[in-house]
């Protein structure tokens, strides 16, 4: 692939914007990259098959498919394993597993008490478009 | 047969597209609410948009079922879009082309054009368009359980699909 058709890092936001707006119905000036999808957008579970579709959609190209393999982007059923949770809580052995499988989550604070209920809130629109730009270049 | 907004599978094809049509009657008894007559004007017998929506989530739910041999319960998650630009009364036939846009283990995206035949000129007029989520709720993201008999596609499906000469499905 030839460095003109790389997309920069502000292309990346303003499509992923626009998948955010399509897939959630939100106002554009509600998608800022801080934005958590869960707390700030009101995504529910069905919705992140909904944005996975459109990303991969967005940024497919007949030379290079944008394919988004189940559990690459979001930790799902990951957390039914019982090794990896243990009363509401990651475990050591699940953090491990989401810095290696999703280094474009920002786990931060959320490490020091890292309730699996809370884990919704790490997704924020930065953490995708870092995904995406992530992927892009890989 | 009850809840079945469909009448007939017309194309088939496999992991790709599927057709169906229903044809609109006057028999049907929600036509005579929607609208009845009232003090601004007479009675104007319509499909409700709300059942058209439901007739292409049948038909494009099962075109999503038979890429597995119905073994996965595909139930409608999302409606993505879903615009209706003309109306369809009795004696007229709606015709549901569902295409597969994306599919994998979690569920599918589908769109649809919805168009409806007039019997008097004989001619098809394209309608609308449905872009809907299907969900596979065995595989959904909380791990929820759900029971092994797949209550989505039962005996009503079945009928359908055997009348249309698929019989082979979901067997």
């Amino acid at each position: 692939m030839s460095s003109a058709t790389v997309k920069s890092r502000d292309e990346i936001i303003a499509d992923v914007r626009e998948v955010l707006e399509e897939a959630l119905g939100v106002d554009s000036e509600d998608v800022t990259l801080d934005a958590t999808l869960n707390g700030d957008l009101g995504a529910e579970s069905i919705d992140y098959l909904d944005i996975v579709f459109r990303l991969e959609k967005t940024f497919s190209t007949p030379e290079k498919p944008f394919k988004i393999a189940q559990g690459e982007m979001l930790p799902e059923n990951l957390m039914t394993d019982p090794s990896l949770v243990e009363g509401g809580k990651v475990t050591a052995k699940g953090i491990a597993l989401l810095k290696d499988r999703m280094p474009h989550l920002a786990l931060g604070n959320w490490e020091s008490d890292p309730q699996v209920a809370k884990l919704g809130e790490l997704f924020t629109v930065k953490s995708l478009v870092d995904f995406v730009e992530r992927k892009l270049k890989g | 047969m009850r809840w079945m907004w469909i009448d007939t599978i017309t194309a088939f094809e496999p992991k790709t597209r599927m057709v169906a049509i229903k044809n609109v009657s006057m028999a049907e008894e929600h036509l005579h609410a929607h609208f009845a007559a009232d003090a601004d004007g007479p009675a104007r017998p319509l499909m409700p948009n709300s059942l058209i929506l439901e007739g292409m989530a049948q038909t494009a739910g099962i075109l999503v079922g038979s890429v597995h041999d119905f073994r996965e319960k595909v139930v409608l998650a999302k409606v993505q879009n879903a615009t209706i630009t003309g109306d369809v009364g009795p004696g007229q036939t709606i015709r549901y082309d569902a295409r597969i846009e994306r599919m994998d283990a979690m569920g599918a995206s589908t769109v649809g054009i919805v168009s409806r035949f007039d019997h008097r000129d004989g001619e098809w007029r394209e309608i609308g368009t449905i872009e809907l989520m299907f969900s596979h709720l065995d595989q959904n993201m909380q791990g929820m359980q759900f029971p092994e008999e797949n209550f989505v596609f039962g005996e009503n499906f079945r009928t359908i699909l055997a009348a249309a000469g698929f019989g082979a499905f979901g067997g």
